[in-house]
Parts: C-alpha cells; sequence; structure tokens
C-alpha cells in the first residue's frame, strides 16, 4: 500500500495507463447499461409508436435529476435504466478530471492541481450552479 | 412507425455516421444532429442532446488509446480545458435565448468550416524555440515518431487560450466537439504538431461536451429513446472506421465525404432561414 501513495510508484507513464483504462472502463460501462435498459425498453415498448418528437416537450423530473434516474432505474424502469448509462457516459470524462487530479497531488505539481481543481469547480458549478434556466 | 422500427433505422443511421465521423476526421457528434433533424425530423433540441453524447462516447473511446501511446499532451489538455469549459458553460447559457433556427444556420457555417479544416495542409515541424509562457505552465513536451521521441514546444500561449473559448461557446451553443476549432487553434495559433494537436483536441473533447451536457440533461434536451440507438451506434461505426483506417489512407473518400457534408451544411443553413426549426 505505501508503494501506491510514493512519487517514484507513479511515473507520468503510469498516469497515462490509469486514464486510458479510465476512459474506456466507463464508456464499455455505460455501454452495457444503455445496451440492456434498451433492449427492455423494445421487448416492452417495441410494439408501441414513436413518441413525437418533431416538437419538444422536454423531459420530465424522472429523466433529469439524478434521484429521479436512481429511483426509477431500481424500479426497473426501461427508460431510466438507459438514462442511467447515459449518466454514466457523462460522468466518465468527469471522473478522468477527478482521476488527473490524484496524479497530479501524487506528483505533488503545485500549478497543475491548482489547474485541474478550476476545471473540476467549473464543472461542479455547471451540475449545481442552477444554470439549466 | 413502431418504435421498434425506429430504433433499428436510427442505430443504422447513427452507425454510418459514427464511421463517417471518423474516417474524415469529424468526430462522432457532427453528422448525428442533420441525420436527426433532416432525415428524423427530430426537434433540433433533442438532436443536440443526443450528439453531446455521441461526442463523449467517441471521444473518450478513441482518447484511452491515444493516451496509453504517450501521445496526447495532458497538461495542456488541462489547461486548455479551463477555456473551454468556461465557453461551454457560457455556450449553454446563451443556447436558451438563442432561437432553433439561428442554432441550425450556425450549425451549418461550422460544418463547412469543419470539412473544410479536415483538407487542410497539416503541421508536421516541431518547434524548437518556445514562448516563456509555455516553459512556465510546462507545456512544452515530447511525442513519438516512428518509435522515436520528438521534442516539441510552444508559443501564443494566450492566443491558443482564447481560440479555445470561442471553440468552447460553439460547442457548448451547438452541442458538438468543435473539434476543427480546436485544432486551428493548437495547429494554427499555438504550433503543435498536428499528431498531438489531433489526440490533445480528442482528448478535451471529451470534458466540453460534459460541461455542457449536465445542463442539457436537466433542462431535458436528452431523450433515452433517441440516446440508446444513437450512443451505440456512433460508437460501433467509429470504431469500424478506426480499424478502418490502420488499413487504409482515406484521401479519395475524405474530399467525397467533405463535398456532401458541405450540402448538408447548406441544407441546414437554408431550412433554419426558411423556419422550418
Amino acid at each position: 500500500m505505501k508503494k501506491i501513495f510514493s512519487k517514484v510508484f507513479w511515473a507520468d507513464k503510469d498516469v497515462e495507463q490509469l486514464v486510458g483504462q479510465m476512459l474506456i472502463t466507463g464508456v464499455l460501462t455505460a455501454s452495457i447499461v444503455v445496451l440492456s435498459g434498451g433492449a427492455l425498453y423494445l421487448w416492452q415498448h417495441g410494439k408501441g409508436g414513436v413518441p413525437d418528437y418533431r416538437v419538444f416537450a422536454g423531459e420530465g423530473v424522472g429523466f433529469t435529476t439524478f434521484s429521479g434516474i436512481f429511483k426509477g432505474a431500481f424500479k426497473f424502469n426501461t427508460r431510466e435504466i438507459i438514462q442511467l448509462g447515459v449518466l454514466v457516459l457523462i460522468a466518465t470524462p468527469i471522473l478522468r478530471v477527478a482521476c488527473s487530479l490524484f496524479a497530479f497531488i501524487l506528483e505533488r505539481d503545485k500549478l497543475y492541481i491548482f489547474i485541474t481543481m478550476i476545471v473540476l469547480c467549473i464543472i461542479l458549478f455547471s451540475i449545481f450552479g442552477g444554470i439549466k434556466g | 412507425m413502431t418504435i421498434l422500427t425506429f430504433t433499428l433505422i436510427l442505430l443504422a443511421g447513427a452507425y454510418l455516421a459514427g464511421l463517417l465521423g471518423s474516417l474524415t476526421g469529424l468526430g462522432g457528434g457532427v453528422v448525428v444532429i442533420p441525420l436527426l433533424t433532416l432525415v428524423f425530423h427530430v426537434d433540433i433540441r433533442y438532436a443536440i442532446g443526443a450528439a453531446l453524447l455521441a461526442s463523449i462516447a467517441t471521444s473518450s473511446g478513441a482518447a484511452s488509446a491515444y493516451v496509453k501511446e504517450g501521445i496526447t499532451n495532458i497538461r495542456l489538455g488541462m489547461f486548455l480545458e479551463i477555456a473551454t469549459t468556461i465557453g461551454a458553460v457560457m455556450g449553454a447559457l446563451i443556447a436558451v435565448y438563442t432561437p432553433t433556427n439561428t442554432i441550425a444556420m450556425l450549425f451549418g457555417g461550422i460544418l463547412i468550416f469543419s470539412a473544410a479544416m479536415t483538407l487542410r495542409k497539416k503541421n508536421e515541424v516541431a518547434l524548437t524555440q518556445g514562448s516563456r509562457l509555455s516553459a512556465l505552465l510546462k507545456l512544452d513536451n515530447n511525442y513519438p515518431v516512428n518509435g522515436v521521441k520528438v521534442d516539441y514546444k510552444l508559443k501564443n500561449v494566450l492566443g491558443g487560450f482564447s481560440m479555445m473559448t470561442v471553440a468552447g461557446v460553439v460547442s457548448g451553443l451547438l452541442g458538438i466537439g468543435s473539434g476543427a476549432l480546436k485544432v486551428l487553434a493548437m495547429d494554427t495559433t499555438m504550433k503543435i504538431p498536428f499528431k498531438v494537436s489531433t489526440t490533445t483536441s480528442n482528448f478535451m473533447i471529451g470534458v466540453t461536451a460534459a460541461a455542457s451536457a449536465v445542463v442539457y440533461l436537466q433542462r431535458g434536451y436528452m431523450d433515452p429513446g433517441i440516446a440508446f440507438p444513437v450512443i451505440l451506434g456512433v460508437l460501433g461505426g467509429a470504431f469500424t472506421g478506426s480499424k478502418l483506417l490502420t488499413r487504409m489512407n482515406p484521401k479519395v473518400l475524405r474530399i467525397i465525404f467533405c463535398v456532401a457534408i458541405t450540402f448538408v451544411a447548406i441544407e441546414m443553413i437554408y431550412n433554419g432561414y426558411q423556419h422550418k426549426f
């Protein structure tokens, strides 16, 4: 365990491997969740008519909030399971930034710890800043 | 039309969009918007939501390979992400006050510009003399060329940074990765070798798109019934494209596709002008 927190252990090369692994894992997880939700959705509603996408109605609370998506997905509502996959997909690059922050902290690169924190703060503001209008 | 037929046709369309985006280098999201609006007559707001997801999926998938090869300049990407994420949030804010027809016309314009950019002469020279700011920010780096590490330096850091903000605004407003603008900032302004600038641009697209995607998700632009075939189709198409690219050099194909995309762009502008969105 001690090794993980030492500077020598984490050369730039390892950080690159970690970031690369993280990105691909995120995309694969998201795809699997979307595929399972989508397959069930087609199974249950495949024969139904397509909603009128020509008119923008916007999605309900069940698809636009964390709690709504989680609640629906745990009830095995197929559309919410797809939306959970969408959430995993959006989270992937954000987690990548968090992952880089961790790496810069281990490298004790103060300048880049600061720069990465700014990027994270902007994204957090975008999520929680109430700017959906 | 039943949901099953709609999903299958959209899946096939998204696969072609992903393939086209990968072979031309335009990216996964760009072709999704005309596909959804012109072919499926989906409202452009749903199309923007789906295109953002396609951009995140393809850029993250491709970035994982480039990062492992050590071509991507992670510090440069991180520094410029300050500009692109601020821009993306501003773009998502402006979008509320922008009529959909204006968005469609802007999109057409950017599409033509992007197609022209893929045919440009690429910068392959590595600078040996960089600026002070570039050294201060530790942006100078090296990248592998045929197994040999080549050092490169940067200049015009602030110019590149401001151009990246514009790229971010466009990305947030139109829901695309705006890779062409990112490459323009790095290739032309900061004089980075194109292999580094394309991979680093691709690396940044995911984060930039995510910054505005969280806003659009909360605004209800992301419909699971559209997201499902678009994400899987585009990913599949991009994957096939990347496999094909290692075996052939699609120079002629690229020109044909870019001409085709220009026609699509003109149709977007025309329809926007006729207030059809």
